[in-house]
């Protein structure tokens, strides 16, 4: 399996309110909630961890879940933000801005 | 959308904040609400702090806006500082400083949206409300730079005595450049009260003709039909967001409910945002005002349908009293005169084209066309 590095758009505005995070494209204004786990996939959007290790070190450790079905559903989640321009999706590490969106 | 306000005002957070950063300004609109001397703008490091502290806030649509906000040398800086904390940012402004390069930084800071006044497009009607000669072409020119890097363009078509006949010019002009079109015959007084302005607003007559045009206004029937019963919901409902989750920054640091509601709350060079925010007196009386605890409103047949400003009834001498405009408005969409109107020994004959108003943005469904 190849792995995945998923880095956070620059063209997204973004907000965490309440432990959701809000994301809005600045392309077409589409707006996002994401719920909990999402949320936290988003803020680990860093561009050198892999999804995997994303998926194994927080998702399965923070929320209990078995380790396939996280990935696979994890992968259902990048790849329907990939597709809105929220998230770039990569087989190599991508540069990120090193911000930090749940601040 | 909704679902976002309404998680919004169950927290208590302050969604939208719209901030001027400056009121000077490089043209000189006959109908302007601004005095433009600079009294003492934020400097930048102080509107960087104010951003820091909206983000913590929770604040995530930020409106830059002015005066002309590009006029300050330091406007981009602020813009990118902006982004970086997570904003959706939309910028008004007259676009006679943007150039290519200008266009292209926009485009790469993530702005979401720039609006822009256009007044006509006839050069002599649109410059002579600017004030400015060769102001419609640098807006036409910039317009189309932006529209080249992608950026979503919303010109703004304020009508006025003026310019009411150009309308259709400005909206074709629009659709040609690929940008949004908004028509807003929102006039509004002056920030210290002064009524200079007013004398530009168009007459009650044009304001029925708009009502009943189709291309705004969509179902005219449905629009100008009469209000629903009022009902509890009406009743415990509050007017707008202004206070609740919205609120406005002047450059020099005053928060106010909405930029069109000059109530002074606090100012951040000597507080901080959220305690202004959650402490204010004057916020939370605004919020405290429900459709029942309007004195003449609250019997009103319009309650739930008007689009009662609380912040023109305030410069009117009562937040809690109507808005004559806004009374105007709902007697003109349906022909059935409102308690403010009753209250004032208004008849049919009577109604005072000159104090009829405005159309404000409380009713976009209505009057915009895209």
């Amino acid at each position: 399996m190849n792995e995945k590095y998923i880095a956070r758009s620059q063209k997204v505005a973004w907000r965490l309110l309440d432990g959701e995070m809000i994301v809005m494209s600045a392309f077409n204004s589409t707006l996002f909630n994401l719920n909990t786990v999402a949320t936290r996939i988003w803020q680990a959007a860093d561009g050198h961890t892999p999804l995997s290790k994303i998926v194994r070190g927080l998702i399965c450790e923070e929320f209990d879940v078995d380790p396939e079905v996280a990935y696979r559903d994890a992968e259902v989640f990048v790849n329907e933000l990939a597709s809105h321009g929220i998230l770039t999706l990569s087989e190599q590490p991508v540069p990120s801005s090193g911000d930090k969106p749940w601040a | 959308m909704e679902r976002l306000n309404h998680k919004a005002l169950r927290l208590g957070v302050p969604l939208s904040v719209h901030l001027d950063v400056t009121y000077r300004c490089n043209e000189r609109c006959e109908h302007c609400y601004l005095e433009h001397d600079d009294l003492g703008e934020m400097t930048a490091p102080e509107i960087r702090s104010l951003l820091g502290q909206l983000e913590q806030s929770g604040v995530f649509f930020l409106t830059i806006s002015g005066g002309e906000p590009l006029v300050r040398r330091d406007c981009f800086e602020i813009l990118e500082f902006a982004r970086s904390l997570g904003f959706n940012v939309k910028l008004k402004t007259n676009a006679i400083l943007i150039k290519e390069q200008e266009a292209r930084k926009l485009r790469s800071l993530g702005i979401e949206q720039v609006q822009i006044s256009v007044y006509s497009d006839r050069s002599e009607v649109h410059d002579a409300i600017t004030k400015v000669p060769g102001s419609l072409l640098r807006t036409v020119a910039a317009i189309r730079f932006l529209r080249g890097q992608g950026l979503k363009v919303v010109v703004a078509n304020v009508l006025m005595k003026s310019n009411f006949q150009d309308s259709t010019g400005v909206r074709a002009l629009a659709a040609e450049l690929g940008a949004q079109f908004t028509l807003d015959p929102t006039i509004t007084p002056m920030l210290d009260g002064g009524r200079s302005p007013l004398r530009f607003r168009i007459a009650a007559k044009e304001v029925k003709s708009i009502f009943r045009d189709p291309n705004l206004v969509g179902d005219v029937e449905a629009f100008c039909a009469p209000p629903p019963p009022v009902d509890d919901e009406m009743q415990e409902g509050f007017p707008c967001s202004a206070g609740h989750t919205a609120c406005y920054i002047s450059p020099y640091g005053d928060v106010y409910p909405c930029v069109q509601f000059p109530l002074p709350c606090g100012s951040v060079r000597k507080e901080t945002f959220l305690n202004i925010w959650r402490n204010s007196s004057q916020l939370r009386e605004v919020r405290s005002i429900r459709g029942k605890d309007l004195p003449t409103c609250s019997s009103c047949a319009h309650l739930g349908t008007c689009t009662r400003c609380p912040g023109l009834a305030f410069m009117e001498g009562n937040m809690r009293g109507p808005s004559s405009a806004d009374c105007e408005k709902s007697f003109l969409r349906t022909g059935i005169f409102t308690a403010g109107m009753l209250a004032r020994g208004a008849n049919s004959h009577s109604v005072d084209a000159h104090s009829l108003v405005q159309i404000e943005g409380s009713q976009p469904q209505a009057i915009v066309a895209v």
